[in-house]
């Protein structure tokens, strides 16, 4: 608690030494979102010189713990919020969410050229270690004409803490009830089999070096660095390909039913097209900010994001929010006071 | 610094006002201040360090208590937390580091101290210190594209060939696991062995060398029984500090060692370590008793230390003890 409270004390002296003028917000969390969060902070500060937003990519864990030790202004997450950490919070915390991210399987299949298309109970029977063979009929079933090797599946997933386990673990909880009550979802879960790789980068050496060997990455990732990935099945029962136009059609599937508070999880969304393994990344802004200007520049900050920052999307390879859930979040912005 | 000849120590201090002032004005009494500062500070860093880790784990030692130590289960959904498995994988792959460092650095200080031509000695030395300052991440990156694929398709198979009727030796390979990260921290501290040890070796008196060659002794006998025996308590430092490196060793052990929280018998599994969950896990942590669950795995990794390095004194004081009367005589 003491270190904690003399960060707060070092980010207050940042605070008191800026010019006057200018609108310092500090913010923290989630490093997933980190490479558009910085180009929109930056742009922004070119458009609106007086408001200057730090963003520090501690990772989500941490970025919810300095909000509510109220070191920093607002935070984000790749996950939302649990009922229990709001309700120990001691003051109303916000979702907004920002732009989508989705996980997909990428794996080194020597021998094997044709793209691997992959079912809900393959995906979930591979991570529980219960499909161990590659030729497995969960496998090789909805693989017709591709001939697979018997050889046994090295699964490898995620070692570090990590939003893309966190879509990874909850699309499997929803399609496999042996995994939402053995395993669950999390950041980091007690993984039954596999091999620890420490951030996407690890994950793709582990992959390269290990034949026979499946895991799971970043769309982003996947997309920037040329991995091969598989179609996943989704609940309208065609196999997608990962993609940000799928992607942002799951986000469109799941608005409809989307609550107020836009704590939702849009895994196996339902619609045409949509991509399953697919989530919203928040940002955490408390209801009430006390500072009228502070308050003003993080509201104006929102609509500009929405409108404008979307923009930005597609070009950084992110998936961009369904016209739907901008129209919500425009609303719900009246809400910080 | 001072000229000023004084019988007096600084055990028996005189205390008067006038003896203070003759001392502060001699600048002895100054430098005594000033380093006991420097030695507080250190001393008082431990003691915070501690405190820290007592403090903000007390929620995970509340819950567990002492069954933290031996569960082996690690769920952060379910909010179970043991440090079995990564006391052992952090045990395993310092034991196994050190078994193939401390031959290989001891053997090569004795060379580079006894044996080699001094300008040799010298620039190889140098060499070696500048791979004792290679960040760890470096190491980590060479473990897992050049002995990682090396490992799985040459070494572990030929074990496993040789070995593989022993319960070390068995099971599926990887590449990446246990003996693996052993390797690499093997790599990581054979500079430490060997610098220090050298230094020490080259500070034992000539008349050690010369007494043991006056009574007919080769070289390498007198090496190895006069000069080695001397410097042990020295050899020995440079391998606790070998140990102590291997035991933190964070970047380089979590890219290599399989981040799989299991007990096996066999070297050629996945592990993880104790250092390598905490830079893992930490950043991403949100639950209380997740958060102080990670940082008591930080005090078990202080108190581990703490143990170890107390054993290592102990053994130096039972060997000198036995032995000073042969090596110092």
């Amino acid at each position: 608690m003491t270190l904690r409270r003399l960060l707060g004390f070092a980010v207050l002296a940042v605070l008191f030494t800026a010019p006057a003028w200018a609108q310092n917000i500090n913010a923290a969390g989630a490093t997933f979102p980190y490479p558009i969060y910085s180009k929109w902070f930056d742009e922004y500060h070119k458009v609106y010189p007086n408001v200057q937003i730090n963003y520090q990519s501690i990772g989500s864990g941490g970025g919810i713990r300095q909000l509510l030790d109220k070191t920093v202004d607002f935070g984000a997450s790749d996950g939302p919020m649990s009922d229990d950490q709001l309700k120990q919070a001691g003051f109303k915390i916000l979702h907004f969410p920002t732009v989508l991210g989705a996980a997909v399987p990428s794996y080194n299949l020597p021998g094997v050229t044709a793209e691997l298309k992959f079912t809900p109970e393959a995906l979930a029977g591979i991570f529980l270690g219960k499909v161990t063979k590659w030729n497995d009929p969960a496998i090789a079933g909805a693989n017709p004409g591709v001939k697979l090797p018997a050889d046994d599946i090295v699964v490898i997933h995620r070692s570090d803490g990590s939003g893309t386990t966190y879509i990874w673990t909850d699309y499997i909880s929803k399609v496999s009830d042996d995994w939402k009550s053995k395993v669950g979802t999390n950041t980091s879960v007690n993984w039954p089999v596999g091999l620890g790789g420490k951030g996407n980068e690890g994950i793709a050496g582990l992959l390269k070096q290990t034949p026979d060997s499946i895991g799971y990455v970043e769309l982003i990732y996947a997309i920037q660095n040329n991995l091969p990935y598989g179609s996943v099945k989704n609940a309208a029962g065609e196999f997608v390909k990962a993609s940000l136009a799928g992607v942002s059609a799951a986000a469109a599937g799941a608005a409809k039913s989307m609550p107020d508070d836009f704590r939702v999880s849009i895994t196996n969304a339902p619609g045409k097209g949509a991509y399953p393994i697919s989530s919203f990344t928040w940002l955490l802004i408390p209801a009430q900010i006390q500072d009228a200007a502070k308050r003003d520049a993080i509201k104006d900050f929102l609509h500009w994001m929405l409108a404008t920052g979307q923009q930005d999307c597609e070009p950084l390879a992110y998936a961009k929010l369904p016209k739907e859930v901008v129209a919500k979040e425009e609303k719900a912005i009246a809400m910080i006071q | 610094m001072a000229t000023v000849p004084t019988t007096v120590d600084a055990a028996g201090l005189s205390w008067g006002p006038r003896a203070l002032l003759r001392r502060l004005r001699s600048g002895d009494e100054v430098a005594r201040l000033i380093t006991l500062i420097f030695a507080l500070v250190v001393v008082l860093l431990t003691v915070l360090l501690v405190y820290q880790l007592w403090v903000n784990s007390a929620e995970a030692r509340h819950r567990f208590g002492l069954s933290f130590l031996w569960n082996t289960t690690w769920d952060p959904v379910a909010n179970r937390f043991g440090a079995l498995t990564f006391v052992y994988g952090t045990l395993v792959t310092s034991a196994l580091g050190l078994l193939i460092a401390v031959p290989l650095g001891l053997g090569a200080a004795i060379f580079l101290a006894e044996l080699a031509p001094r300008r040799l000695s010298d620039n190889l030395t140098f060499l070696i210190d500048l791979l004792a300052a290679v960040p760890s991440v470096i190491y980590g990156l060479l473990g897992v594209f050049i002995l990682v694929p090396i490992m799985r398709t040459e070494i572990q198979p030929a074990l496993k060939r040789a070995f593989g009727f022993t319960p070390l030796f068995q099971g599926p390979v990887y590449g990446i696991g246990l003996l693996t990260a052993g390797l690499v921290l093997a790599v990581m501290i054979v500079p430490f062995i060997i610098s220090v040890s050298r230094e020490v070796l080259l500070a034992v008196p000539g008349d050690q060398r010369e007494a043991a060659l006056a009574l007919g002794a080769t070289r390498w006998e007198a090496t190895w029984k006069a000069v080695v025996p001397y410097a042990r308590t020295g050899i020995m430092g440079s391998v606790f500090l070998a140990l102590a490196r291997a035991l933190g060793e964070t970047m380089a052990v979590t890219m290599v060692i399989g981040n799989n929280p299991t007990i096996s018998s066999s070297l050629f599994s996945p592990g993880y370590s104790i250092a390598a969950v905490l830079a893992n896990e930490f950043s991403e942590a949100t639950g209380n008793l997740y958060l102080s669950a990670l940082i008591e795995l930080g005090l078990v990794l202080f108190l581990l230390t703490f143990v170890l390095n107390g054993l290592a004194r102990l053994l130096i004081v039972l060997t000198t003890a036995r032995g000073s009367g042969v090596a110092q005589a």
